[in-house]
Parts: structure tokens; C-alpha cells; sequence
């Protein structure tokens, strides 16, 4: 297998310390924006409460991903690596639910 | 044996020895680590999820318990003080990727105007320094946590979520353990021989495990503590 087909700008497009601040401030955001959300009861007792928190929860584990983990930038092996067992990892957790009643359809 | 095969950045950084993929099998590995790890969290999620709710005896998680003696057991997670250590273990990914910065910029020289922020960022010994102290301050929010719910009646053997809680959170933090464990080593090692660009992918690599260890935290700060 060869390299990664990148152009040499793409190769060096690496985040700076800049770029790590400003993830870190919307993981911190999104987190001040959660546990804000769980003392409302109205938003607790709202349908679309779990969801939120699990679509900001994806949203963080994404750009830790992307950019701590530099995956955005990194070849496509490793994307495979993670992202195959990730997906595995998913369903078999949806299965399970499945399985055992806790979600349905 | 050795040649110009790239660590998996693409960038040039790091030789090492050639294989056949171009790639570090030592990045291929730590990658396929974390693969395995995401499936053994699963397993602990799974199993949290299915028995949560299903506990015949408090304490709960989420509401009040009133036992057969009428002791009343408060709802027994504390949410301030986990959004606390999940700010810690946050920042300490920062601080981590800052670090894997500063090993990479090491020797390059520094403009003549450099200000504090700028000389901060090539100080690799700070930021590791500072990654495992946020990741010992997490260690004690969870010893706190933990040594508060025994005192309160919750232990591993008192009901489903007192098994589920402490397996699933006690795993996580031997994670965090071996990552503290592992980032000293390596301030050990900068302190005594410098890290700089040749030690980039050993830095990366605990790097890589210490922000898995932090993305297994965010879905167990929400899917734990947060959803009721």
C-alpha cells in the first residue's frame, strides 16, 4: 500500500495551538450546555432531551476525533482502524438494546 | 533497514522503518488497540444500559429511595462534581495535544518578539507536566466519587447499578491510571534526554490512548450521568 494521496498542503495542514484552544473552548461549550440542559425539568421531561444530549455527546466524541486525535489529517488506514470497530461497536450496542427491549421501533 | 517510510501524518516528521503499508506499525497498532478498546467499552455500556432502571433496591442513580426502615436514600449521582472532572479530563486533552505540539516544534528556532503563550508552546515538559496532573486531579474526583457512594450504601454488590456504575467507571479510571502512569514516564524521559521531533510518534502514540481514554469519558459523562 502506498501513501496517502494528499498534496504536500494537504499533508501539512496540521492544526495550531490556536485551533486546539478554540476546540477546547466548544468542548467546553457543549459540555456547559448539557449540564445546563439536565436542570431544566421541562427540557428533561421533553422527548427530544435524550436525543440532544446524545448528538452533542457524538458531536464532542467527533471533534476530539478529528482534531486531538489529528483523524481529520491522518491517513485512511487508521480511519478504517477506528471507524470499523467503532461502527461494530455501535451496532452491537444497538443490538443489545434491541434484544433486551430497551428501544424499539 | 532504515528509510524514509512516514510515521502516518504524512508529513515528513518521523522515520522510521520501512514496511510494507509506508505506515509505523507501531501507529498501526496503537490504532488497532483503540479499535479493540471501543468494543470492550461497548460490552460495559451494553450492560449498563439493559440493567439500567432494572435495580430492586436503591440507591438509585437519578431519584429518591426509601427503604423498608423508611431511611431515605437520595438520588445518588452528583453532577457538579462530575461536570467538574469531566472539565479536568477535557482540558487535560488539550494539554496533551499541546504536548505532542511542543515535542514536534522543539529546536525550531523562536521569532526574536516571542511572547509568553509562544515560548509556553514549545515547552514540552509543561504540557505533560500539566496532562497528567489533570489526569491525577480526575483519578481523585473519582476517588472521591466513589469513597462518597460507599459511605452513602451504594457498593459494587448492592444492586444492578451499583455492579454496572462501578465496572463501567472503575475500568475508565485504571484507563486514566495507566495513561497518568505512562505520561510520567515520559516526562521522566524529557526531563533526563529532551523528547524533540524524533520521539514525535512515541508522543503520539500515548497521545492517541490518552484522548481515547477522554472520548469514552464524554459518552459515559452523557449516557450515565446525564440521561435519566
Amino acid at each position: 500500500m502506498s501513501h496517502d494521496a494528499k498534496s504536500p498542503a494537504q499533508a501539512h495542514a496540521h492544526p495550531t495551538g490556536a485551533t486546539y484552544l478554540k476546540v477546547a473552548v466548544i468542548l467546553t461549550v457543549i459540555t456547559i450546555v448539557e449540564v445546563w440542559a439536565y436542570y431544566i425539568p421541562a427540557l428533561v421531561a421533553s422527548p427530544l432531551f435524550n436525543p440532544s444530549l446524545i448528538i452533542m455527546s457524538a458531536a464532542k466524541f467527533a471533534i476530539v476525533v478529528l482534531f486531538y486525535m489529528h483523524l481529520k489529517y491522518d491517513h485512511k488506514l487508521f480511519k478504517a482502524l477506528f471507524t470499523g470497530p467503532l461502527i461494530i461497536a455501535g451496532a452491537t450496542i444497538l443490538a443489545l438494546l434491541f434484544l433486551f427491549a430497551k428501544i424499539s421501533l | 533497514m532504515a528509510s524514509h517510510a512516514i510515521a502516518g501524518h504524512d508529513d515528513g516528521h518521523a522515520h522510521t522503518h520501512h514496511t510494507t503499508t509506508g505506515l509505523d506499525n507501531r501507529k498501526i497498532a496503537i490504532w488497532a488497540f483503540i479499535g479493540s478498546e471501543c468494543m470492550l467499552f461497548a460490552s460495559l455500556i451494553s450492560t449498563y444500559l439493559i440493567y439500567k432502571g432494572k435495580s430492586l433496591v436503591g440507591p438509585y442513580p437519578h431519584t429518591e429511595y426509601t427503604d423498608a426502615a423508611g431511611k431515605v436514600f437520595p438520588a445518588i449521582l452528583d453532577i457538579p462534581v462530575t461536570s467538574a472532572s469531566t472539565f479536568v479530563l477535557l482540558m487535560s486533552s488539550l494539554a496533551m495535544v499541546l504536548a505532542l505540539q511542543a515535542v514536534q516544534l522543539k529546536g525550531t528556532p523562536l521569532p526574536a518578539n516571542a511572547g509568553w503563550w509562544t515560548r509556553a508552546q514549545r515547552s514540552s515538559q509543561l504540557w505533560l507536566g500539566m496532562t497528567a496532573l489533570l489526569g491525577a486531579t480526575f483519578l481523585g474526583f473519582q476517588a472521591y466519587e466513589f469513597t462518597a457512594f460507599v459511605r452513602e450504601g451504594l457498593t459494587i454488590k448492592t444492586n444492578l447499578f451499583g455492579s454496572t456504575f462501578f465496572t463501567l467507571t472503575g475500568f475508565h479510571g485504571a484507563h486514566v491510571t495507566v495513561g497518568v502512569l505512562w505520561l510520567m514516564s515520559l516526562l521522566w524521559i524529557d526531563r533526563t534526554r529532551g523528547l524533540g521531533p524524533k520521539d514525535e510518534l512515541v508522543v503520539d502514540i500515548a497521545a492517541l490512548y490518552w484522548h481515547f481514554v477522554d472520548v469514552v469519558w464524554i459518552v459515559i459523562f452523557t449516557l450515565i450521568y446525564l440521561i435519566q
